[in-house]
């Protein structure tokens, strides 16, 4: 194990995606090499930091047509029933 | 560099906020014609939805269109929706295909997600340094939006919407690659990237300020 095929396999890393054989070389990998455990938890944090975040709000506007919308498709539905 | 955290980094699920425990309750409300249900989950994922529909066109306008066509075509093919998957992964399958649609039409000779990528790229990050254990609260709430948003937007879109579906959608790898047409070693190797790419945006903002 290397660093390079090690960031080859972050992403399974990530995602325990990993037969725990090859896991088990990572980690052994991690133990030694500060740079791959920071490329580790900078990488983890990144995805969390944007796995987190919180959607702008809606502007108003948008909001009350998309609302609009759809009152007027339910009521065309009901006149066809 | 800090050489506090000298453990092997052990991963951990990654956190999910998506489903709420009431959404099939208002799911089969919303189907058997309780409008109040289903004016409930519009109300909980329009933001949601919206936002991806944004980071597919990269157009405002464009993006309220998918957005209200996919909550229109929900609507109507409620019925349809046999709660196989979770209602929302089923409502962002909608949004993709109709944001696909606009993008197509706007952009149609440049938007291809299946392209071959460049593997002789290196891969190896450049600047490796140490963000400490919340490096987000640094920031402000929107200041961190506006640092994510940019982020995300300098990504190439076949990265892009790899990294919408399975990170901040929190689609599985097999729903990704389904829903784009892609295999699941390209939806692997575009997500690799996207996190690289948006991990090395994100250092200049996120690294320990006692760092050179």
């Amino acid at each position: 194990m290397n660093c390079k095929t090690m960031v080859i396999e972050l992403e399974n890393y990530l995602d325990e995606e990993l037969d725990p054989s090859l896991r088990a070389e990572i980690e052994q990998h991690l133990g030694k090499c500060k740079k791959c455990r920071l490329i580790v938890d900078t990488t983890r944090k990144t995805v969390q930091i944007y796995c987190n975040s919180e959607p702008a709000p809606l502007p108003e506007e948008i909001h009350r047509r998309l609302h609009d919308a759809l009152m007027k498709k339910l009521r065309s539905k009901n006149c066809q029933c | 560099m800090s050489t506090r955290n000298v453990q092997p980094v052990k991963p951990h699920p990654l956190p999910s906020q998506v489903v709420k425990e009431d959404e099939p309750a208002l799911v089969a409300a919303a189907k058997s014609g309780d409008l109040n249900a289903f004016d409930t989950l519009v109300n909980r994922y329009e933001r949601k939805i919206f936002r991806l529909a944004q980071n597919i066109t990269q157009n405002k306008e464009d993006a309220e269109d998918a957005m209200q066509e996919a909550f229109l075509k929900a609507f109507e093919h409620l019925g349809e929706f046999e709660g196989n998957s979770r209602f929302y992964t089923w409502l962002v399958r909608i949004a993709v295909n109709q944001a696909l649609m606009k993008l197509r039409k706007r952009r149609p000779n440049q938007v291809s997600l299946d392209e071959e990528i460049d593997t002789g790229e290196e891969m190896l990050p450049r600047e490796i340094e140490d963000w400490g254990p919340s490096p987000e609260e640094k920031f402000k709430q929107t200041e961190l939006g506006e640092i994510l948003n940019e982020a995300i937007q300098d990504l190439d879109p076949s990265f892009r919407i790899v990294f919408q579906l399975r990170d901040i959608e929190e689609l599985s790898t097999e729903e990704t690659a389904e829903m784009l047409g892609l295999s699941i070693p390209a939806v692997k190797s575009r997500l690799l990237r996207a996190r690289l790419k948006l991990r090395q945006r994100l250092n200049r903002f996120f690294r320990r300020s006692d760092q050179p």
